[in-house]
């Protein structure tokens, strides 16, 4: 157990680190690279406790395709560095909603964990009867079976997140030229090749 | 604790026999490509250093290590040095759950297929870093190229991925293998064979999709202002990055360590040369590629990957559940 408890405290300690490192780092792409040392250590953790699957994920989803936009973001905007005005006094309007809003997450994730207790019956559901598997398959046991309405409703708001945030970005062009490949791929010559006998000193007109 | 050490010894004893055939492998491939792609334009290739120019990499990368490392001074210098790491160590460290045979294989995982996507969807942080930290246009604009390709071709192959294990019923890499002792998946799922290897084509930024170091566009794209060995590592991380998509190709699809007939002059030949012959295989059309399709535009990369190959991979994967369940064919598992 000697290893596997320093190899915990190793990730927790990196996950401390740099979760501190993400709301005190001054440079926000530094902050976003921290965040995704956090993402990674915590993954590192699920596969610890056993969650390999969980951990894959975390790594697959946040590491691999939120972070990266976030970086993206972050990069493509060039945001100045961050001035500490909340301590020289300066006014400014965002920390007064900015307190609202983190005090509102705080009632709500007390109350969440306040009110936590362990399901008696986790394990008895209908269809997990066997406890010597691993544990991807019995996430597939009991995701489209016992929760299946959970995981499609998480799936139709994931949908519905996506369909507004194209719908706020969309914009209709008007006058861009667009590549048709099926007009491009189906001309022929002759339907697209004219010759023209040029009398000398005349030229052709040609028509457009 | 000495058991500890032991262990430890054991492992990195190991870890070594695996690393030190990768890179030796990476440098023979580079050569390898360079052979292919002239001998597809009628010319000779490398074939001055050592029996048949075999030795050339190993004089190019001694070329590069003695040369200077040079860092912008508007650069990042932390950001800018750990790119190259980076890129170097993800392409290394997807190794460990390729099974070259039924018990050679560094970690045999249960979650080997997710392990691999999430290494290989890892990879776009080493371009990301490296465009950023120059603090140059042509290496961003490379890095942000690089981005955005990388991100939407790996939506297609998670789904090309899901479609295997459907068939499969498991996540394990060596259980993928055992699945196609009747039948390779390259024929019932040859579609998704074809897509999964034109999307890694994509993934690994090989022509006809490395616009993120579009020579006439970007310079170099991302690698732009790196030199001497840095260049080098960045450079033998995407080589082993494109080992490592024909390694997952062979083994998703051409049913890894198997032989092609298991009769009798045949199966003789040990598993991991039919491994080795599978990746070189896929290496080769690779190469192929390489020297015989044009670069794409990057409105048509993204047209590909968005408008073409996500929605004919989703619709070929609720096709394969629906032939799996009718037929009564879904795998049960050992549970």
């Amino acid at each position: 157990m000697l290893a596997h408890s320093i190899f915990f405290y190793f990730f927790s300690i990196i996950a401390i680190f740099s979760s501190l490192m993400v709301i005190t780092s001054r440079s926000t792409v530094n902050s976003v690279f921290f965040l995704i040392l956090d993402f990674i250590s915590v993954g590192c953790l699920f596969i610890m406790v056993g969650a390999e699957f969980l951990g894959m994920i975390i790594l697959i989803v946040y590491v691999g395709a939120v972070a990266v936009l976030f970086l993206f973001v972050v990069m493509m905007l060039n945001v100045a560095e961050q001035k500490q005005s909340w301590f020289i006094g300066k006014k400014s309007t965002h920390i007064p909603i900015g307190l609202i809003v983190s005090l509102l997450i705080l009632l709500e994730l007390l109350v969440v964990v306040g009110g936590w207790k362990y399901k008696d019956d986790l394990m008895t559901s209908s269809t997990l009867s066997v406890s010597n598997i691993s544990n991807t398959h019995q996430i597939g046991l009991v995701m489209y079976t016992d929760y299946i309405l959970y995981f499609q409703l998480a799936g139709i708001i994931l949908l519905l997140s996506m369909i507004g945030a194209i719908l706020l970005t969309f914009r209709q062009r008007i006058g861009v030229k667009k590549q048709s490949y099926f007009n491009q791929i189906s001309r022929n010559p002759s339907s697209s090749i004219e010759l023209k006998d040029v009398e000398s000193n005349k030229g052709v007109k040609i028509d457009d | 604790m000495l058991e500890y050490l032991e262990i430890l010894g054991g492992e990195i004893y190991k870890i070594l026999f695996l690393l030190v055939p990768i890179l030796v492998s990476v440098a023979m491939i580079v050569w390898l490509d360079r052979r292919v792609w002239g001998m597809v334009q009628k010319r000779k290739g490398p074939n001055v250093v050592g029996p048949f120019g075999l030795l050339q990499t190993l004089a190019d990368a001694l070329k590069y290590i003695f040369k200077e490392i040079i860092i912008p001074a508007s650069a990042n210098k932390a950001v800018f040095i750990l790119a190259p790491i980076v890129t170097m160590t993800l392409a290394l460290v997807a190794w460990a759950v390729i099974p070259m045979s039924e018990d050679l294989v560094l970690s045999d995982i249960n979650v080997g297929v997710l392990y691999l996507f999430a290494v290989s969807s890892l990879g776009v942080y080493g371009i990301i870093m490296g465009g950023w930290a120059s603090n140059s246009k042509y290496p961003f604009l490379g890095a942000i190229r690089s981005a955005a390709q990388m991100v939407s071709y790996e939506v297609s192959i998670g789904i090309i991925i899901i479609n295997v294990l459907l068939c499969v019923g498991s996540l394990n890499l060596k259980d993928i293998v055992l699945a196609q002792k009747e039948i390779w998946y390259v024929i019932p799922l040859f579609p998704m064979f074809i897509i999964f290897f034109i999307s890694s084509l994509a993934e690994t930024n090989r022509p006809p999709f490395d616009l993120p170091e579009a020579e006439a566009e970007l310079v170099a794209g991302y690698q732009t202002e790196y030199s001497g060995m840095m260049y080098a590592m960045f450079w033998l991380g995407e080589y082993a990055n494109i080992l490592l998509m024909c390694a997952m190709g062979s083994i998703l699809f051409l049913g890894g360590w198997l032989p092609v007939i298991d009769i009798y002059p045949i199966n003789l030949i040990p598993a991991p040369i039919w491994m080795i012959l599978k990746i070189l295989f896929l290496f080769f059309l690779f190469a192929l590629i390489k020297a015989i399709v044009p670069r794409y535009r990057y409105d048509q990369l993204m047209r590909l990957g968005w408008k073409i190959f996500l929605p004919f991979s989703l619709i070929y994967l609720v096709l394969t559940a629906s032939f799996l369940f009718y037929f009564d064919k879904l795998p049960k598992g050992n549970f």
